[in-house]
């Protein structure tokens, strides 16, 4: 990063080739970096995954006049790195830390009665129509945080499953679990994602 | 009937396997009668959707607010 130190004064400026504004560049390293940590549970694997894809995108400078260009192109090659190396080596987790995991999961449970029907606060409610929050960048924030508020295991699988679009035999494989664990993570994970997108995105303007 | 909580494992288990006819059934009549796992149903794929749009958008481009 040193050969782009000049442009650091000129952060604010938006129009600056990214690839030639620093602080961009590090934002950018660090979102990738906590991606590739998270489907890799390696750091020294997941520092060089997400360093390649930059290099990759640093051959083609000329590409990248725009930011979000940029973030898609180092994002894929990034997915399709990280999808080999899980391909490629078999994940050595200790299957009682993943069952752990499932069975005590108090903040999922707390979502219904006791007799397994939601509680009236916690019922879903109708999402906006059209389906446009992909496109708002302050929904992306949203949508990290509540990722990042997950179990490990769950925002894990369900991006295996969701983003990198991994099928179930792959998951299990990487992950060491039979199908009807993943059926369980990915079951909680959604539960626990649409509750945290809906009271922090889809419903905040109704409540204010 | 089955409750929410199953209704709503096999709505997230459709996303990866096929249901079989009785559970089809099942989650229909359920469904009929659950304004909350109705909005699940539609809130899985869309959420499906959401997944595969990270880090490919055009939000980046939008003036920051910091």
């Amino acid at each position: 990063m040193e050969r782009t130190d000049t442009a650091s004064s000129k952060r604010k400026t938006n129009q600056l080739p990214p690839l030639a504004d620093p602080a961009y560049l590090q934002e950018l390293r660090s979102q990738m970096l906590k991606f590739a940590v998270l489907q890799l549970a390696d750091r020294s694997l997941a520092e060089e995954a997400v360093q390649d894809a930059l290099e990759g995108a640093l051959k083609n400078v000329h590409a990248f006049a725009r930011r979000s260009a940029l973030k898609t192109w180092v994002f894929a090659i990034l997915r399709n790195k990280i999808i080999d190396i899980l391909r490629r080596r078999q994940r050595l987790v200790e299957a009682s830390r993943l069952l752990g995991d499932d069975d005590n999961d108090d903040a999922t449970d707390a979502l219904f009665d006791a007799r397994g029907y939601w509680h009236a606060e916690e019922r879903p409610m109708a999402w906006s129509q059209p389906a446009e929050e992909t496109r708002n960048q302050q929904f992306w924030r949203v949508f990290e945080a509540c990722l990042n508020g997950l179990p490990e295991t769950q925002s894990r699988v369900f991006m295996m499953r969701e983003f990198l679009e991994l099928d179930s035999e792959e998951i299990c494989h990487t992950e060491q679990i039979s199908v009807s664990n993943l059926h369980v993570i990915l079951h909680r994970a959604r539960l626990r994602l649409r509750e945290c997108l809906e009271n922090h995105w889809f419903l905040e303007g109704e409540r204010a | 009937m089955m409750n929410c909580k199953q209704a709503t494992r096999l709505l997230s288990d459709a996303q990866e396997r096929p249901l079989t006819w009785k559970e089809r059934m099942a989650i229909k009549l359920h469904l009929s009668l659950c304004t909350g796992c109705r909005n699940f149903s539609a809130q899985v794929s869309r959420l499906r959707q959401i997944a595969k749009a990270y880090a490919k958008t055009d939000a980046d481009d939008a003036p920051r607010g910091d």
